[in-house]
């Protein structure tokens, strides 16, 4: 029997703002222990929380770019738990009224891993639908030693939204485009960072299996310690098969929470849920209700980038690109911008599209910071374009631009100092051509017996004898003529 | 709603309250009490206010996103019962 | 009459004239609580020596420059103990001040010392106190009521000027009534909360207890306003409340609601209060009568919702970043289970348990959301009532001051004590109590203070204070001093 997998993910994301959720001490990762904190992010007794306004707008502006339905009251809520990082042993949360729901996730050709791009099965631009995001708090971080664990709370506070999406993706690949995108879209939007490494982007993945053509769902388990997207896809597959071998020896899927081992590249039983959490959520009543149609929605409109997709289409017919060229140009904003700016001057853009997409790439596979003024790709495209060096001398110049270039000399200045300077004085030209018909009987008697592409040997004569400086259409226009009157 | 109807050291261990057989019977007692009074609110009609929706209030209380000086991590331990190295330091959590 | 029974707004006089320095009003009240309150114990800890100190250098410009005050051990004074008269937050030290201690100290205040409570500000004779209970300055067989019993007391005994207490169903306004001094809750966002510990957020608000209605002005004048630091608090204007004290109310409407002369009300206090409605109507006041149907559903809904704010208020008290924590502890659940067992009282565990109860699954529609839907009828209750009336005249508790032990068997016994403030809270309106009469000496029971209670709408403590301002000035029972 042939079996597919239903996966849903719960994405929280750490807000990049200057102060935490509900106090004002800095939202930094990092730093000694328990040095970000005040009475609020410590839960003392007797402290109130205020809500962070830019929190508040960066989530509606996620809900906007991810195309949410943004609610006009919203409120928060606790939710009770005991857990060592929780300073009040309740998070302010949302519960009933988050500020977004609904939404989707496209997830475009790019976002999938590179080896999955090319199959078939491949489903590009598939929207996987959100159910909501919404606006709470992070715990502290704890630390685990021989019997205790010590607790630092500079983390405790930071401003969370969690997405929750759909089970709408069927294969760990549709798991990993949809992270990819979300944090492309996150990063667009400069709501986040989004780093998994730094804990800034966090994911839960549930997953389970059924026949398939059957419409109910099966089973699922829940997989945890998840840190890098990579991580996401190859936890996937483990647990699919785990789940897929277990179902088809006539087994039955426990429901429990599964812990993911990078190194030994499985995943583990974690807790089996016994009994659904009692989190008691009521509304918090040390926060007012919000209403984002008094200022808060227009304040995220405002901030709405051109969204990947938008910009994808734009630099196309906007410089000229390739479809392919535009949707990586697009596939992140801080190369998007760069390129804009490097072509901004170039006669050719294309040209600009094909030094930093393909030359560059060459060099460094490190496309987000670029450590090249974006002007001196004009600079150099331009040269080519006039003519004035030829593209082998282009390549050349591109190299030691960006990779061995003490003296950071600009384009010109390193064709200047490497002498490539194009010849088209036509005297000079002239008596190079003449020399070379004088010492090339036989391609001369081959040309005139019809052989075209001996006019190139005699070609190659002439730039040896120019030491490359002739500018080698030209050279081939005097060849004909000369050849023609002989 | 059925005021017999607290287990009361199932409603303490989520309260994370150990009690002891001697509380939980005389609270098993007393809060049968209670919410036996409370069950009065049974009777009473709330339609009316089934009708009105949630309003959206009118102005929002929000913080400028702007620094304000933390403490150090001395003034934030001063009170705790264990701590070493600028942690708080509880018996081992188990995931 | 010596110094210590000064009113504020005497005490202010005296000092501005250098009639006295602060450094004698310090001395002399040091004194009386040295030689009383082994009887009295309202205060849990008094800092002479911080409070001699802050004298020499008081400020009697200032609006309460020189005024020693003492503050309910429920608000973080930094540097102080703030203990919520409880176990499990013993040896904690506020790393902070409360809004309302700042505005105090900008004020000029002295902060003379903590005042004993209910453990948690849960109880209503202040014998839910882990450190002994407070007795009633009138009788020492008597308690002062509750949860702000040791500041009434305090006050009631002239052991302090003013005082402040937090008050979520009655904690300011019964204490104030049994111990027969002034105390006023403020409308709900009227002043700070930020730095009160929590029992119930959506009801505390914090108030004052003073000997007059005029210093009860005083003091609001003081504490009002908004605070970027509390979500809750509200923005609105906040009025010079002294300045209207002319003592006339020409015109003025005040509503009986009668659904508060009920039976299980002492005959005595019925009178009293009855009769302070006649002196009303002579100073020229309407009366009307009015409804407040749900007012009988009111402790029933203020046990549910208090509850269960306070189940997820006080689960911070964990043995984790503060207070005490139990002995070797085996694990996270051992050391919460055991920390929590150790410190809280009875009535907190109780408290905790029903609103960890009414909020959990499968009956937070029933208990929780069904409550909060009668509250709502409550609330509209009292906006009708305003709509026709300027303020509601009621006594304050149903009883004078009970006798210590009398009721501590009967958890839903002491609830109903509140049956007449609890509304108050409810609908987020703001209310006085003041000194009404005396219950007749029976036995060994001397005369024990009677209190009215007068209810405002929102944002009507000005209504409010002058037509107590104008009771009190025609009576005089704010004169009569304790025993003690
Ligand atoms: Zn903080």
């Amino acid at each position: 029997m042939e079996y597919e997998a239903v996966i849903g993910l719960e994405v929280h994301v750490q807000l990049k703002t200057n102060t935490k959720m509900f106090c004002g001490c800095i939202n930094k990762y990092g730093g000694l222990p328990n040095t970000h904190v005040c009475p609020i992010c410590l839960g003392m007794p007797g402290v109130m929380p205020t809500p962070n306004h830019d929190a508040v707008v960066k989530t509606i502006l996620t809900g906007l770019m991810l195309e949410c339905n943004i609610a006009t009251r919203c409120k928060f809520d606790r939710k009770n738990y005991f857990y060592p990082d929780m300073p009040k042993n309740y998070q302010i949360s949302q519960y009933d009224e988050p500020l977004c729901e609904g939404g989707a996730v496209t997830l475009n050709l790019l976002a999938y891993p590179k080896d999955a791009q090319k199959l078939e099965t491949t489903v590009v631009d598939k929207k996987v639908r959100l159910v909501r995001i919404h606006l709470e708090e992070d715990v502290a971080k704890s630390q685990h030693d021989e019997g205790q664990s010590g607790v630092d709370f500079n983390r405790a506070g930071t401003p969370l939204m969690e997405i929750v999406s759909e089970a709408d993706m069927r294969t760990p690949e549709e798991a990993f485009a949809y992270l990819t995108a979300l944090k492309q879209i996150l990063i667009y939007g400069n709501v986040s960072d989004a780093d998994m490494e730094k804990g800034q982007l966090r994911c839960d993945v549930n997953v389970s299996v059924r026949p398939k053509g059957q419409e109910k769902f099966g089973t699922k388990c829940e997989i945890k310690n998840l840190n890098s997207i990579s991580a996401v896809r190859r936890s996937l597959k483990y647990e699919i098969d785990r789940q897929i071998e277990v179902v088809s020896e006539g087994g039955t899927i426990r429901q429990e929470t599964r812990r993911w081992n990078d190194v030994k590249g499985e995943t583990a039983v974690m807790r089996i849920k016994e009994q659904a959490h009692d989190y008691r959520y009521f509304p918090e009543p040390d926060l007012l209700p919000l209403n984002t149609s008094l200022g808060l929605r227009s304040e995220a409109e405002v901030l709405m980038p051109e969204l990947p997709s938008a910009k994808k289409a734009r630099l196309a017919t906007q410089y000229g690109v390739s479809e392919y060229q535009a949707s990586v140009l697009s596939s992140e904003v801080a190369l998007a911008d760069y390129f804009e700016k490097a072509a901004e001057a170039a006669k050719d853009k294309g040209l600009v599209a094909n030094f930093l997409l393909n030359d560059y790439l060459a060099i460094n596979s490190d496309l987000s910071t670029i450590a090249v003024p974006a002007p001196w790709f004009s600079e150099l495209a331009n040269e080519l374009t006039a003519g004035k060096i030829n593209s082998k001398q282009a390549k050349e110049v591109f190299g030691l631009m960006v990779s061995d270039n003490p003296g950071n000399l600009t384009p010109l200045e390193i064709i200047k100092a490497k002498g490539f300077v194009q010849v088209t004085d036509t005297g000079a030209l002239e008596a190079w051509c003449d020399q070379a018909i004088a010492n090339g009987a036989r391609s001369v008697a081959d040309y005139k017996a019809g052989k075209v592409a001996a006019l190139n040997a005699l070609k190659g004569q002439v730039m040896k004898l120019s030491k490359g400086q002739a500018n080698p259409q030209t050279v081939g226009e005097i060849l004909e003529q000369k050849l023609k009157a002989l | 709603m059925s005021s017999q109807g607290i287990d009361v050291q199932y409603v303490a261990d989520l309260a994370r309250l150990r009690l002891s057989a001697d509380e939980v019977a005389t609270f098993q007692k007393q809060l049968s009490d209670i919410l036996g009074y409370v069950d009065q609110l049974q009777k009473v009609d709330v339609s009316s206010v089934e009708a009105i929706t949630a309003s959206a209030p009118t102005s929002n209380n929000l913080r400028t996103d702007e620094l304000k000086p933390s403490i150090s991590a001395e003034e934030a331990l001063a009170n705790a019962p264990v701590q070493s190295d600028n942690l708080f330091i509880v018996p081992r959590m188990v995931e | 009459m010596s110094m210590i029974h000064f009113s504020v707004t005497a005490l202010r006089k005296q000092l501005a004239a250098k009639e006295i320095s602060p450094v004698e009003v310090v001395d002399a009240l040091l004194a009386r609580i040295e030689a009383i309150d082994p009887q009295v114990k309202a205060y849990l800890h008094v800092d002479a020596a911080a409070a001699r100190e802050a004298a020499k250098s008081a400020d009697v410009t200032r609006p309460l420059g020189g005024v020693p005050i003492a503050i309910k051990d429920v608000l973080n004074v930094k540097g102080d103990p703030c203990t919520c008269a409880s176990k499990i937050l013993k040896g904690y030290i506020a790393p902070y001040d409360a809004t309302t201690i700042g505005k105090l100290r900008d004020a000029g205040a002295i902060l003379l010392g903590r005042t004993n409570m209910d453990e948690f500000a849960m109880g209503s004779s202040t014998e839910n106190s882990s450190w002994g209970s407070t007795r009633n300055p009138w009788s020492l067989a008597h308690i002062p009521g509750g949860s702000s019993g040791g500041s009434a007391a305090a006050v009631g005994a002239h052991e302090a000027f003013a005082a402040l207490g937090s008050d979520t169903g009655g904690s300011i306004r019964q204490p104030a009534a049994l111990c027969g001094c002034v105390g006023l809750k403020p409308t709900y966002g009227r002043v700070s909360r930020f730095g009160l510990v929590a029992f119930a957020s959506s009801l505390d608000q914090i108030g004052p207890f003073t000997k007059t209605v005029e210093d009860a002005a005083l003091l609001m004048n003081v504490l009002s306003g908004h605070d970027p630091l509390d979500n809750t608090s509200s923005r609105q204007q906040v009025p010079d409340l002294t300045a209207r004290l002319t003592g006339d109310i020409k015109g003025m409407k005040l509503g009986v609601p009668k659904e508060y002369f009920i039976e299980g009300i002492d005959p005595q206090v019925d009178a009293a209060v009855k009769a302070a409605i006649a002196k009303y109507q002579e100073l020229g006041a309407e009366i009307v009568e009015i409804s407040l149907p749900h007012t009988e559903h009111a402790v029933a809904v203020y046990y549910i919702l208090a509850t269960a704010e306070a189940s997820a208020n006080l689960a911070r008290f964990d043995g984790v970043r503060y207070g005490t924590r139990a002995e070797k502890p085996t694990g996270v659940l051992d050391m919460y289970g055991r920390t929590r067992a150790e410190g809280f009282g009875p009535e907190v565990k109780r408290r905790i348990i029903l609103g960890t109860y009414v909020l959990s699954s499968g009956y937070a529609d029933a208990y929780y959301k069904h409550a909060q839907k009668v509250q709502e009828l409550i609330r509209q209750d009292f906006h009708k009532a305003f709509e026709k009336v300027d303020a509601i005249l009621t006594p304050t508790s149903p009883t004078a001051a009970f006798k210590a032990g009398e009721r501590t068997a009967s958890p839903l016994q002491m609830y109903l004590a509140d049956i007449f403030t609890i509304a108050v809270n409810l609908a987020g309106v703001c209310g006085i109590s003041l000194p009404c009469g005396f219950t007749m000496p029976e036995g060994d029971t001397p005369r024990l203070p009677i209190g009215l209670q007068i209810i405002g709408p929102n944002w009507g403590e000005e209504t409010i204070l002058r037509a107590g301002h104008a009771y009190e000035q025609s009576t005089g029972w704010h004169k009569e001093l304790p025993p003690i």
